[in-house]
């Protein structure tokens, strides 16, 4: 086999994080989310070490470690307070029944996949198929925020689809330049702060978290 | 030309006329029904074996051609007997060989007119179903269409005092002329607008089509000949009609009639069209794939051990369209070796699914004789009373499940092969969609296991649900032969895939110019594309088993006492047990209506804890019945109330309409 | 050598494997419920208790119902035959064993539908309410394990270009390490099938007494003796052939090729200590999980099925 080694445990990273993105949209209960939030980002946090490794770019490896310390640590942590504070471990109530969603996935997955393949064509990359794989735990995400009702589990949706972008972003381009990515992870805290924010908002008015009820906001 | 000079074509004609004799004779013979049921219904079925011998015998030969002087005025009709025809030859007579013995001894006690005219229908019935196999122009076929629909129509409706069976049977007519009309437009398209000469099948080969004109007749055959094999969603009348059609009947048209419509779309696609599209071979596969989940899906909530089988034999229609489109789509990319091996695997089943359905469809009505119940919950314990029925009847429950050494588990083996080989085609949607339908494909396989151990066990294990099964008889001697004959070829289509896989070449050859070639590493292993890629072998696989069994056996009571005792059953030692307590149909069913609840409609009715006679209600029905046919009907109701407006009885209004038309007519045209 | 010698080798390679897993398989689960007692903290019945069963099952009179029918009778037998020739066919100790061509993968899945059709069979034969409760559900966790069970097949034989289960741990055993992560994929849908097939934790208990719960221990309680030892040593020897399933997928390394004596010792010990991995493995599953309600098997058996599709899927986009 002429592919590298550090090229097949990207390719098994990759595969994790989608694996991650398929149990996410699986997942009943809102404290295993989060943990599978942060698996995500762990898994997230390995592909960019060793693709800044396998690269010799260090900028990345400041990534990974950023990404380390915001998705594993920081941000799971915010949301175990947040759902702490909101008192809301109850399970997560979805839209659509979980079979039903995940053949959507696989069909997701089948179509990011070959939407994915001329662009992987063009790029001499050591690691081409992956945008396939980011691609589709990005739909798979977005997926995830339509069918359910709750909000915590449509802001880690949001969440994982910033996974999906940022792998894309590695695996394609090899990163992109550090004050970018900087300012995207403090993007991505202050979201949760302001999401944190909405999410007692929202309690307070509705005496609940369930997002359907912002149907009766509109103007009649 | 043979040194002879007979041809197959020759004999075929000849068993042809002697069927319908064979039939007429019966007309004569309505005074003595004992004569009809003891000699027609024999002498048919060796009728039926000289019709399988010679589709053998035209397998290997030249296909041999015939302009026949009958018909209208410069109309001849053309007859052609190549391998295609051949090989649905041998499946037609060896099925309604068994299925006609097993008629000897099933119709014995009818009443002698009824007898007669059905001894007409069915002989009619089967001499048109051969006479479409060879017919050679489009003429012809819809001559020998439509005939077999008629005389089907009358063998369904042959209880015609029951308002269900009539229903069933105008439904099913109603759909075979829906289809017939679609099949004739399909004909229209083909002849190209080349007139009345291009009627004939060797100018429609001859006629190179556009590619829109080619789809368009694609589209319409595979309509019309999907409606007659039940493809989803013209699928509706089977369920109707199997049931209501006498259990030798139903044998046929599962077994042999729906092959007609197979055979009816191979011929069109492969042979009569020049081009094939590759996306004619995804709508084939994507309504294979639907059709076959779907009828296994119901099969599994069925009550009604004719109606289990009805819908097991739209699942199988649905394999045999999977097989059919996965070769078109093999074909157009040009990998020859896969297309031929996914069209052998489709035909390898026709010919399976025309011997097990068979066999099933018959075997009900050895147990519909022996017990006068449909209903499964009414039966049970069966295989004490019944202990030929049963152990014949295993043998196709196992070869409809899948099971190997059976015959059923060649062909899955064969298409699954077929796609596991798939990848390499230039389209990565199809790619990577194919997997994932042999994955559908798995699934509704290992469904049919399910809904056949139900069946079987529902029906011949445990005990009686009720008191009168104990009076139950076993199948009487004709009918054992005629079980016995279906049960040996299913055997024998399992442990020889070699020589099978050998002939069917011919036919692959000549649909697709490429044959699988050497399909075998020697005669013991099935190897269809490479031995180092698949292989398969029933004969050392049974005898393994056999061997381990025996030596096992001999050696328990070799070395131990192998005493036994018979006693009550220890049912964890519950004091009560009765018949009652057993799973019924409905229960065995119940895990497979929950879990794909959304396809069904269902209506249950569950008693209160309270009730002192409880009573339990369950329905599921097709959605699609409701969802598509009944506005169907409506609109059609509506549309013909305002036409009733126009009706008035009195005849100068009528003569008036008919000369405005005329005027209108030769103003514009 | 010649190839009539290299022949006769096969053979005996063939015949040491049978009498090897068959003599092996009730160890197998005497070490994974020895496991399970240390697990639990128990001190285990000891790793020969399933030998000691059988011989005690062996001696004892059969009692059958009055009304058991002969497929009642002869269905341990096939059990026994079905899976015996299963787990003599899996590649665990040599490859190209003289009779593995018989049954590809598609086939072995065959033969362990065509064993569980007779057993469902067999348990609906007696009558009793908890033998065809036992059959519906067993058939149940089958249809939904059966695919996944496939299509972790299909991602392994399209990486090997075969069906040959030889062929397919020859491309995995003597070429470079690769790392597949379609067969991780693949892996974890096999371990779900596996649990689902054995009657194993999540989804049957194999050690439960509250027949409202049993799946497969409901199929045979009206089998006594003879009969009942021999369904059991069928169903050692059906988890030894799913571990070697697993070990020839996945982890085949230290395999022996037909025709060299010589590592012949080496690869039985490997094989060993893989089945005695394997074995732990699986009784700390068992440890971790809980069993859980018949209708939430389908979801967990889905899952397996979604695991193995996604495995293909991913093998089509990496190629690997």
């Amino acid at each position: 086999m002429s592919i590298p080694f550090t090229t097949q445990i990207i390719n098994l990273l990759a595969s994790i994080l989608l694996l991650i993105a398929f149990a996410m949209l699986s997942q009943r209960r809102i404290l295993s989310l989060i943990k599978l939030f942060a698996w995500q980002g762990l898994a997230l946090s390995a592909s960019t070490f060793v693709v800044a490794y396998s690269t010799a770019q260090h900028h990345l490896y400041y990534s990974a470690a950023l990404t380390l310390l915001l998705k594993v640590l920081i941000l799971p942590w915010l949301l175990h307070r947040l759902i702490h504070k909101l008192n809301v471990k109850w399970d997560v109530e979805t839209l659509i029944n979980i079979p039903t969603t995940m053949l959507v996935g696989i069909v997701l997955v089948i179509f990011a996949f070959n939407l994915a393949a001329p662009i992987s064509q063009l790029s001499e990359s050591i690691t081409r198929g992956l945008i396939g794989i980011a691609l589709a735990s990005v739909l798979l995400s977005l997926l995830m925020m339509i069918t359910r009702r709750k909000a915590v589990p449509q802001v880690v949706g949001f969440l994982a689809m910033e996974n999906g972008l940022f792998f894309a972003a590695t695996s394609a381009t090899h990163g992109m330049p550090l004050v970018v990515e900087l300012g995207i992870a403090l993007d991505v805290l202050v979201g949760t702060f302001i999401f944190g924010i909405f999410f007692f908002q929202l309690r307070e008015t509705f005496d609940s978290l369930d997002i359907t009820h912002m149907e009766k906001l509109k103007d009649d | 030309m043979d040194a002879v000079g007979i041809l197959p074509l020759d004999v075929l004609g000849g068993v042809i006329l002697l069927w319908l004799v064979l039939g007429l004779f019966g007309l004569v013979l309505q005074n003595t029904p004992h004569l009809i049921s003891s000699i027609i219904f024999p002498l048919g079925a060796i009728a039926a074996l000289v019709v399988a011998g010679t589709g053998l015998w035209a397998l290997g030969a030249a296909p041999s051609i015939a302009v026949l002087p009958l018909g209208l005025p410069d109309l001849p009709l053309h007859l052609r007997l190549d391998p295609l025809a051949a090989f649905f030859l041998i499946l037609l007579g060896g099925a309604s060989f068994g299925v006609s013995l097993f008629s000897a001894g099933y119709f014995r006690s009818m009443a002698g007119g009824m007898l007669a005219l059905l001894c007409l229908e069915y002989h009619l019935f089967l001499a048109s179903m051969a006479l479409i196999l060879v017919a050679d122009d489009a003429y012809m076929f819809m001559v020998a269409w439509e005939s077999m629909a008629l005389s089907s129509y009358f063998l369904v409706t042959t209880d015609h005092a029951i308002p269900d069976i009539r229903k069933a049977g105008f439904l099913y007519l109603l759909v075979a002329h829906v289809g017939a009309i679609s099949i004739l437009l399909c004909f229209g398209v083909m002849q190209g607008g080349h007139g009345i000469g291009a009627y004939t099948f060797a100018a429609m080969r001859e006629a190179h089509l556009s590619p829109f004109w080619s789809s368009i007749a694609f589209l319409l055959a595979l309509f019309g000949f999907g409606a007659k094999a039940g493809v989803l969603p013209l699928h509706v009348w089977l369920p109707e009609a199997y049931p209501a059609a006498p259990s030798p009947v139903a044998a046929l048209l599962s077994g042999v009639l729906l092959k007609t419509a197979i055979y009816g779309i191979l011929r069109i696609t492969f042979d009569l069209l020049a081009t094939q599209l590759w996306w004619w071979g995804v709508l084939a596969l994507a309504l294979g794939l639907i059709t076959a989940v779907f009828g296994v899906m119901f099969a599994a909530v069925q009550g009604d051990m004719k109606r289990l089988l009805a819908y097991s034999s739209i699942e199988n229609a649905g394999l045999l369209l999977v097989g059919i489109g996965l070769t078109v789509i093999f074909h157009v990319y040009g990998k020859d070796a896969l297309a031929a091996l996914s069209l052998t695997a489709a035909l390898y089943h026709c010919l399976n699914h025309a011997f097990f359905k068979s066999l099933l469809f018959i075997g009900t009505g050895s147990i519909l004789h022996a017990t006068g119940e449909r209903n499964m919950g009414r039966l049970g314990g069966l295989i004490r009373k019944m202990p030929w029925a049963a152990a014949l009847m295993l043998v196709g429950v196992l070869s409809i499940s899948g099971l190997p050494p059976f015959n059923g588990f060649v062909s899955e083996w064969l298409l699954l092969q077929a796609f596991l080989l798939s990848p390499g085609l230039p389209n990565s949607y199809i790619n990577m969609l194919i997997p994932v339908a042999a994955a559908v494909i798995a699934l509704a396989a290992a469904l049919a296991a399910y809904v056949m151990v139900k069946f079987y066990g529902i029906i011949f294990l445990g005990q009686h649900r009720e008191k009168a099964l104990e009076q139950a008889h076993d199948a009487g001697i004709w009918e054992r032969i005629g079980l016995t004959w279906l049960a040996i070829v299913c055997v024998v289509l399992g442990l020889a895939p070699v020589f099978v896989v050998q002939h069917l070449d011919q036919v692959t050859r000549m649909l697709l110019g490429h044959g699988l070639g050497n399909a075998a590493a020697g005669w013991l292993f099935l190897a269809p594309v490479d031995i180092e890629r698949a292989s398969y072998s029933p004969v050392i696989f049974l005898s393994a088993v056999l061997g381990v069994m025996l030596m096992t056996a001999l050696g328990v009571h070799r070395f131990y006492h192998g005493r036994l005792r018979r006693g009550p059953a220890w049912n964890c030692g519950f004091p009560v047990q009765n018949a009652r307590m057993q799973d019924t149909a409905e229960g065995f069913g119940q895990p497979i209506r929950r879990i794909f609840e959304p396809f069904f409609r269902i209506e249950s009715e569950l008693p209160s804890a309270f009730d002192t006679h409880p009573r339990y209600h369950g329905r599921s029905d097709d959605r699609i019945w409701f969802a598509l046919y009944l506005p169907i009907k409506s609109l059609t109701e509506k549309l013909s109330s305002r036409a009733s407006l126009l009706q008035h009885g009195r005849i100068h209004l009528y003569l008036t309409y008919t000369f405005a038309t005329l005027v209108v007519l030769l103003a514009f045209v | 050598m010649t190839n009539n010698a290299s022949q006769t080798l096969g053979i005996l390679f063939q015949l040491c494997q049978s009498l090897l897993v068959v003599a092996l398989a009730p160890l197998l689960t005497g070490w994974v419920n020895q496991c399970r007692a240390w697990l639990q903290n128990r001190s285990g019945a000891g790793l020969l208790q399933p030998y000691r069963t059988l011989r005690k099952l062996f001696h004892k009179d059969a009692v059958l119902a009055y009304n058991a029918s002969p497929l009642f009778r002869i269905t341990p037998y096939i059990l026994f035959g079905c899976m015996w020739l299963a787990a003599a066919i899996i590649p665990i100790i040599a490859i190209d064993l003289p009779f593995s061509p018989a049954a590809d993968v598609i086939a072995l899945v065959g033969v362990f539908a065509l064993a569980r059709v007779f057993i469902s069979l067999a348990a609906m034969d007696i009558g009793t309410a908890f033998g065809s409760l036992g059959a519906r559900r067993e058939m149940l966790v089958s249809f939904l394990a059966e695919p996944a069970l496939l299509m972790v097949f299909f991602t392994s034989s399209l990486i090997s270009h075969s069906t040959q289960l030889p062929h397919i741990v020859g491309t995995f055993a003597h070429h470079e390490f690769v790392l597949y992560p379609s067969l991780a994929f693949a892996g974890l849908a096999f371990v779900i099938v596996l649990l689902a097939e054995n009657a194993r934790i999540p989804v049957d208990n194999p050690s439960t007494h509250l027949e409202l719960t049993m799946i497969h221990e409901a199929m045979i309680l009206e089998y006594s003796a003879r009969h009942l030892a021999l369904v059991e040593w069928a169903s050692n020897l059906k988890l030894l052939a799913y571990i070697s399933i697993g070990i020839a997928l996945f982890v085949p390394y230290g395999i022996a090729e037909v025709g060299n004596w010589g590592v012949l010792p080496l690869a039985i010990a490997a094989l060993l200590v893989k089945l005695a991995l394997a074995g732990a493995g699986l009784a700390l599953l068992e440890a971790l999980l809980a069993k859980m309600r018949i209708f939430r098997a389908p979801e967990f058996l889905g899952t397996a099925f979604l695991l193995a599709v996604l495995g293909l899927l991913i093998h089509f986009l990496l190629g690997a």
